[in-house]
């Protein structure tokens, strides 16, 4: 597939936003979808849609092996090791819910430690809080360096016989920084620390293999990967779902249910309770056929370049301040203009047909670090060009216009 | 959507030097006001005196050039009004906000009515209406306060 021609395989571009061409610059906050995984979705609807896993009738069996299909794509592309080690969850903020209450509830107590990083998302932050305040734990932070980025030796300095979990993101969703998960699995290994990494940012845009990473848990969102909304992604060595309690009670996940007692399922059914996103999980099949086509090397080679592009260019406007400065970063750009607000900025470039995101992007506590309340982001898909960098930067021109800087 | 209806040079001028910033000396009342989505803060102290009268207003806080001139122009608007006026001029721009109905309170002068109308090209755009009104209702959070 040629990633030149990629725009004209996402409808959404068909049309004009505030008379203008749409430059959308806001993929780290959602992607956009392309034909197939909107069509797909259409069609499962039409011909093969019904409940998974409960019927037996001809459209229960087709809906069944389409929706386990899907797994088994996962499976691959993610290369783990069993098919059960898939969980479908409706987001990423579920995967990380779950393995948060359920490892939390089992093997967090007092004083334990729970070690973050000041890059993470609220959701990869919150969810331990509840912990913090159910059990009596601590929360570490490992410190951001000035470049945005969380150094290994800092990760080393935090470890303490307490740590009973490493949560750290792959990718930040604000300076771009792509942290070395290897190097943080392998150092916890040495002291049988499980590692969760937040994927959301980093699924979209880098190779995730999990034999090469090594982490115990990955958390994973489809509507960021070209795919659909509400559907979610938990990876999880199934050494630990083998052990961890259920998360949600409810139907599919059980084994027998008595008066006086109930037994639960196999993983990964005993993780899904309830009917779940059944058209979507199908569909999200397609946004990895999407995604394989053109190759994830070639999609992060592809958004590099324009990054690169939008980086020198940003640059020399003396006006904008960029949010760190890592040395390994993905397409994700956050940055301030000295007198004018980011939702001023969001406000007056979607004037000009230009998608950005203003505010704090989750992310108070990094924001807090950097000293500035909020920021506005440029963040890349593979839909996007240079000619939509030049867009992005003679828009902020017309912004500093606006407020006659 | 015209930009120049929301980017009025009023708005501008109000957002880059906005009045009454600060924490006036002596207040008697105050109230927080929170955007928790996008971080914009707002915190309004209010002098009241004993015969109901706003002696004095400020406002400290972060935000948009829309959220610090909609503060910037409130406390311009309400410095020396009786508690009821006060809380009429309120309601009044909530609903020019909302329901473009137009400011009529007559104790207001022209200047004071045009900064107010300034903050009414926000309702083509939905997503800023919040930037624009919050000060307003921590002002009533502010002049409800029990004391």
């Amino acid at each position: 597939m040629d990633i030149k021609n990629i725009k004209s395989e996402f409808p959404i571009f068909n049309q004009k936003i505030n008379g203008k061409p749409l430059v959308y610059l806001d993929s780290a906050n959602s992607s956009q979808k392309p034909n197939s995984v909107i069509n797909r979705i259409s069609n499962f609807y039409q011909t093969e849609y019904s409940n998974v896993g409960r019927s037996v009738h001809t459209l229960a069996v087709k809906s069944t092996n389409r929706y386990e299909e899907t797994r088994d794509k996962v499976k691959s592309y993610l290369n783990a090791e069993h098919r059960e080690e898939i969980i479908f969850t409706k987001g990423a903020t579920e995967a990380i819910n779950l393995v948060a209450s359920t490892y939390g509830e089992k093997f967090i107590k007092k004083d334990d430690e729970i070690l973050v990083t000041e890059l993470e998302h609220h959701s990869n932050y919150v969810p331990w809080n509840f912990i913090r305040e159910k059990k009596g734990a601590k929360i570490t932070f490992a410190s951001v360096n000035m470049k945005g980025e969380v150094e290994i030796d800092e990760i080393k300095k935090k470890i303490t016989n307490k740590t009973k979990i490493i949560a750290i993101t792959h990718l930040s969703n604000v300076t771009g920084a792509i942290i070395p998960i290897k190097k943080i699995v392998d150092l916890a290994k040495q002291k049988n620390i499980p590692v969760l990494v937040d994927g959301t940012q980093g699924a979209p845009h880098l190779e995730i293999d999990m034999q090469d990473l090594g982490c115990d848990f990955y958390a994973i969102s489809c509507h960021k990967m070209y795919g659909p909304n509400g559907l979610g992604i938990l990876y999880a060595k199934k050494k630990w779902l083998d052990v961890l309690p259920p998360y949600q009670g409810g139907g599919g996940m059980i084994n027998e249910v008595k008066k006086d007692y109930i037994t639960y399922a196999e993983t990964p059914t005993k993780f899904e309770a309830g009917t779940g996103q059944t058209a979507e999980v199908v569909t999200f099949l397609e946004a990895i056929k999407f995604i394989e086509k053109i190759g994830i090397k070639n999609i992060l080679a592809y958004e590099n370049e324009i990054m690169e592009y939008a980086l020198e260019k940003l640059k020399k406007n003396n006006s904008i301040n960029i949010m760190g400065n890592p040395k390994n970063r993905g397409s994700v750009i956050s940055f301030t203009i000295k007198g004018i607000h980011p939702h001023d900025i969001a406000t007056i470039l979607d004037n000009d047909g230009v998608a950005i995101r203003a505010g704090h992007h989750c992310c108070q506590i990094l924001h807090e670090k950097f000293g500035v309340p909020a920021s506005a982001r440029a963040s890349l898909g593979i839909y996007n060009t240079k000619e939509d960098i030049d867009i992005l930067c003679k828009a902020i021109e017309n912004c500093e216009k606006v407020f006659n800087i | 959507m015209e930009l120049k209806e929301l980017y009025q040079e009023i708005i501008l001028d109000h957002g880059k030097n906005p009045r009454n910033k600060g924490k006036c000396n002596p207040f008697n009342r105050d109230a927080k006001g929170h955007n928790p989505l996008c971080g914009d803060k707002v915190h309004i102290y209010l002098n009241l005196n004993e015969d109901k009268k706003v002696v004095d207003v400020s406002f400290e806080g972060e935000g948009c050039a829309i959220s610090l001139a909609s503060a910037s122009i409130l406390t311009e608007t309400i410095k020396g009004k009786e508690f009821n006026v006060a809380k009429k001029i309120i309601e009044n721009f909530l609903n020019m906000i909302k329901n473009e109905v137009k400011i009529s309170i007559n104790s207001l002068n022209e200047d004071q009515k045009t900064s107010i109308m300034s903050l009414s090209g926000v309702k083509q755009f939905p997503m800023r209406v919040k930037c624009a009104t919050m000060a307003w209702h921590t002002l009533t959070s502010a002049l409800e306060e029990k004391k």
